[in-house]
């Protein structure tokens, strides 16, 4: 991934995430992976900290680092938490992998009451230039993969979430558009310039409308 | 059987009888006063418990690890066994160097009340009568036997246990630990396991009990007075359980239909099919250790387990507020206890808001994966109890 913070040691868009979450609040992160995300916030924000992982590795190497993670899948499991359980519910660069990406996003706003979402943007110059002009399906550093094998299957646009959080009823508390080497696309720009210019969105969402 | 092997099979079981009342392993003694009150409204006492133990507690008595075996296994978790002169059952879970690890873990494991290997039991001798309890030995719980481990525990001056760890009615007794005593279980790690008993297990364990009674020289359980045992019916019980350890890929990858020591079918009904010779054998060698009331009583506890039926239906309110740190593990190819048994454990902790992590571990080893070689199970145990030990300070 191009987001690594040199500085840091630390992915640019898990340290976005982790300023995102109140400290001290209990957090469940869908597709965890290894559980860098969760260190990073359990060790930094010291909240409580959850996953659920779809690969067996990644369980294992969660556990190995103390987390608490289950192997699940975002498509089937959220439905059996129950309501409030969370503060957050955070899914990082997966909503685009799910089979219902609507259901996903209505479990994690019942399941906690702020989602985090961030995902790439399909909208950006990039891949819309690509498709204009070679006439084939995208295929970017970020997006390596080609249409018949990826496992990306829904893919989206800024605007479209905005539209996607609207129909779920949420609020969208924060936004933020990410460029190369993830730093901020303008930050008061308007939409159709993040669309165009983002490479990845991160939304801070609350259940319900203001 | 040959003369020979039935005399061999013969001294093994008179060291198992040796073994019923003076274990080569250790025993905790409670007298009449320190009697065990039991699920079913019995009091047994006195009563003993026999246990094995591996490593050192430390001084600070904050490492110790409770193993609970499962329906036939007993306390040699990892040393040759005193009967069958066999290795440990859990040894390559449990040692110098292994994912339990005896040179930083005191691990302990008791045999359950109800079993026959030197804790009380059916066949143990009634005070009353001075002759083996048979069928007036009160009828067991899971957790009657996690009752008599916690006086165990008490004995050895152990307040709070490191980890609780076990596999199929292990995990069960390791579900009812942390229910029943949720301070003094630091981590947890049920296998291959269920909050409750299924009707469909029930019904295995029904048959098998049936092969037992239906054995006449089982003679209403009272053949020990007779010198006599009910070994056929017993080996029968043990074929039938021993089929649902296993998974139909396994039976296929181990037997398929091959015949056994000839090229073309003998049209009769000898051990044919290298399948039946293999269960056969399973079930002869059980006779030789194991107890046939025993296997009554062990197998009754493990049915009437229903952690959530204790909490008014509700498995999470059995975990309820719980720190323990858990760790559920289940096997793709276990129909016994298949993963939705776990997933079940596995919600009610998260409804509960207790720490939990739970891995599902692809094998076609079925239901007994959790006694053998899987190294991502060992992987995972490792991972967890190093971590538990990090924020334990051990």
């Amino acid at each position: 991934m191009s987001l690594t913070a040199a500085e840091t040691g630390f992915r640019i868009d898990h340290l976005l995430v982790s300023e995102m979450v109140e400290p001290g609040s209990r957090v469940l992160d869908v597709g965890c992976g290894d559980g860098a995300l969760l260190e990073l916030l359990t060790t930094r924000r010291g909240v409580d900290a959850r996953g659920i992982e779809l690969s067996r590795d990644g369980v294992s190497a969660c556990v190995a680092r103390g987390l608490s993670v289950i192997q699940g899948d975002a498509d089937t499991d959220l439905s059996d938490y129950p309501d409030d359980a969370f503060d957050y519910v955070i899914l990082s660069q997966t909503i685009q992998a799910t089979r219902n990406p609507r259901i996903v996003l209505e479990n994690m706003l019942r399941i906690g009451r702020r989602a985090i979402v961030s995902f790439p943007n399909f909208g950006h110059w990039r891949i819309r230039a690509m498709l204009a002009v070679t006439g084939r399906m995208p295929v970017t550093r970020n997006l390596h993969y080609s249409w018949y094998d990826t496992p990306n299957i829904h893919f989206c646009t800024i605007r479209d979430f905005v539209s996607l959080c609207d129909e779920v009823g949420a609020t969208v508390e924060r936004a933020v558009a990410l460029g190369p080497s993830g730093k901020k696309v303008g930050v008061t720009a308007p939409w159709w310039f993040w669309n165009m210019f983002g490479e990845q969105g991160v939304f801070l969402l609350r259940r319900g409308r203001d | 059987m040959s003369g020979t092997k039935a005399r061999e099979s013969a001294e093994l079981w008179k060291a198992a009888l040796a073994e019923i009342e003076q274990p080569s392993s250790p025993v905790a003694r409670f007298s009449a006063a320190e009697s065990l009150v039991m699920d079913g409204g019995a009091t047994l006492g006195p009563w003993q418990l026999a246990y094995q133990t591996y490593g050192t507690l430390n001084a600070d008595r904050t490492n110790a690890v409770l193993v609970c075996h499962a329906l036939t296994g007993d306390q040699h978790v990892a040393n040759v066994h005193p009967v069958t002169g066999k290795r440990g059952w859990w040894e390559t879970m449990v040692g110098p160097g292994r994912p339990i690890d005896t040179d930083r873990y005191f691990v302990i494991c008791a045999n359950v009340i109800g079993g026959c290997l030197g804790s009380t039991g059916p066949a143990s001798a009634d005070p009353a009568t001075g002759r083996p309890y048979g069928l007036s030995f009160p009828v067991v719980t899971i957790r009657d036997m996690v009752r008599a481990q916690a006086a165990l525990i008490d004995r050895l001056g152990i307040e709070t246990l490191f980890c609780v760890a076990g596999g199929s009615m292990g995990g069960m007794q390791v579900l009812q630990w942390a229910a029943l005593y949720p301070d003094r279980v630091f981590s947890a790690m049920p296998i291959a396991t269920a909050a409750k008993h299924s009707a469909q297990n029930i019904a295995f364990h029904e048959v098998g009990r049936q092969a037992v009674m239906a054995d006449p020289d089982w003679r209403g359980g009272r053949y020990m007075d007779d010198g006599v045992r009910p070994s056929k019916g017993l080996a029968v019980a043990r074929m039938g359980a021993h089929i649902t350890y296993l998974s139909e890929t396994a039976l296929h990858r181990k037997f398929g239909r091959e015949l056994q020591a000839r090229n073309a079918p003998s049209f009769s009904f000898d051990a044919e099919f290298q399948v039946e010779s293999y269960l056969r054998y399973q079930g002869v060698s059980f006779v030789e250790r194991f107890d046939a009331n025993s296997y009554l009583y062990v197998t009754r506890a493990m049915d009437y387990f229903d952690l959530a039926a204790d909490f008014g239906g509700s498995l999470a309110a059995a975990f309820k507020g719980t720190k323990t740190r858990f760790c559920v593990a289940s096997f793709t190819s276990d129909w016994l206890f298949p993963t939705a048994d776990s997933r079940a454990i596995v919600h009610a902790l998260n409804a509960g808001g207790g720490p939990v992590s739970f891995v599902e571990i692809e094998t076609d080893k079925g239901h007994d994966a959790f006694l053998l070689d899987i190294p991502e199970l060992f992987a995972t145990t490792r991972g967890f109890l190093d971590a538990a030990a990090r924020a334990r300070g051990i």
